[in-house]
């Protein structure tokens, strides 16, 4: 019960950040004038109507950018219980991480060598 | 009583999205309702005191697989109309592997209830007790050394991988040399041509 008033602070937030969101949308739909015309959106006088759908297919570039970066996500989430307890594990746990870190690093600069973070 | 009504209110949302997921028909609105349902699992995650896991679910899973998702969602192009056509046909196999996936978790439920097994070692976080992310940190680095590091190793393999299997350089781009702009001298750009009157330069 104690554990749940705790994060009380996080369900305020929670509430709040919901409220906002859902009184801007009903504050658009209540206050902004409506008026619908078929014209208004219709191509205009010079344009041309849509050749087919807005999803087409993008660069695999996309993939690989995110791909990396969920692999450093989870590396960096290895990492956080380590700030909590670096008093208990000493010396040896810190060089456990480091070794950790040591493989990911020769992945790193592989990637980067290899110019995979560059965009063309 | 307040706990109860989070739990309650939790785990129907989570079911709730979690079957609208397979039921929208609008593949983008599937992955939002995904990111509904970590989030729901989040929260009971954080009920049951496993905050670290609770974050992580936030962090990894909302922040990047269901971005991810939504990627591959709006990249593949792909008639998804069509691709509904066959729903009912997997109905059959998917009903058996989530009855594979049921019997598997009630074998895991059975077990944990009869050896009290991992009880000593989750913490709740409770007044006077280490948090969980401490309890797994004194853990993770030390007695579970060898998992730890094969993690590494696995993210580093699928780091290679996904670059082994995407990267492709186009040919015939031009890209920007920082070093070769700046290294540039006068005599490499500028040539003196002696014209000759009503001749140009040939």
């Amino acid at each position: 019960m104690s554990y749940l008033t705790e994060y009380l602070p996080i369900l305020i937030f929670i509430a709040v950040a919901a409220a906002l969101g859902v009184g801007f949308m009903l504050a658009a739909w209540v206050l902004a004038p409506s008026n619908p015309d078929p014209e208004k959106v219709s191509a205009y006088e010079c344009g041309f109507n849509a050749f087919d759908d807005a999803r087409m297919k993008f660069d695999v570039r996309f993939y690989l950018v995110s791909i990396l970066f969920i692999i450093f996500d989870l590396e960096v989430a290895f990492l956080f219980p380590l700030t909590l307890s670096l008093d208990d594990v000493g010396v040896f746990g810190f060089w456990s991480v480091m070794a950790f870190l040591g493989v990911l690093t020769v992945g790193f600069v592989y990637e980067w060598k290899k110019g995979a973070l560059e965009w063309e | 009583m307040l706990a109860a009504i989070a739990f309650y209110a939790m785990a129907a949302t989570a079911i709730v999205s979690a079957f609208a997921v397979i039921s929208a028909r609008n593949p983008v609105h599937s992955v939002l309702f995904l990111i509904l349902t970590f989030f729901s699992a989040a929260g009971l995650f954080v009920l049951m005191g496993a905050e670290f896991l609770a974050m992580l679910l936030v962090v990894v899973y909302v922040g990047a697989v269901a971005v991810l998702f939504l990627f591959v969602v709006m990249m593949l192009d792909v008639d998804f109309v069509e691709l509904r056509q066959g729903f009912l046909n997997y109905l059959p196999v998917g009903a058996l592997v989530a009855l594979a996936l049921f019997a598997e978790l009630g074998l895991v439920a059975s077990a944990a209830g009869q050896a009290g097994a991992g009880r000593a070692a989750l913490s709740l976080g409770g007044p006077g007790e280490v948090t969980n992310a401490e309890a797994i940190g004194r853990v993770l680095y030390t007695d579970y050394l060898l998992v730890f590091q094969l993690a590494g190793l696995i993210l580093f393999v699928a780091m290679l991988g996904a670059i082994v299997l995407t990267l492709r350089h186009r040919p015939g781009v031009k890209r920007q040399d920082i070093a070769k702009q700046v290294g540039r001298r006068r005599s490499e750009g500028v040539e003196l041509k002696d014209v000759r009157p009503g001749q140009g330069i040939v």
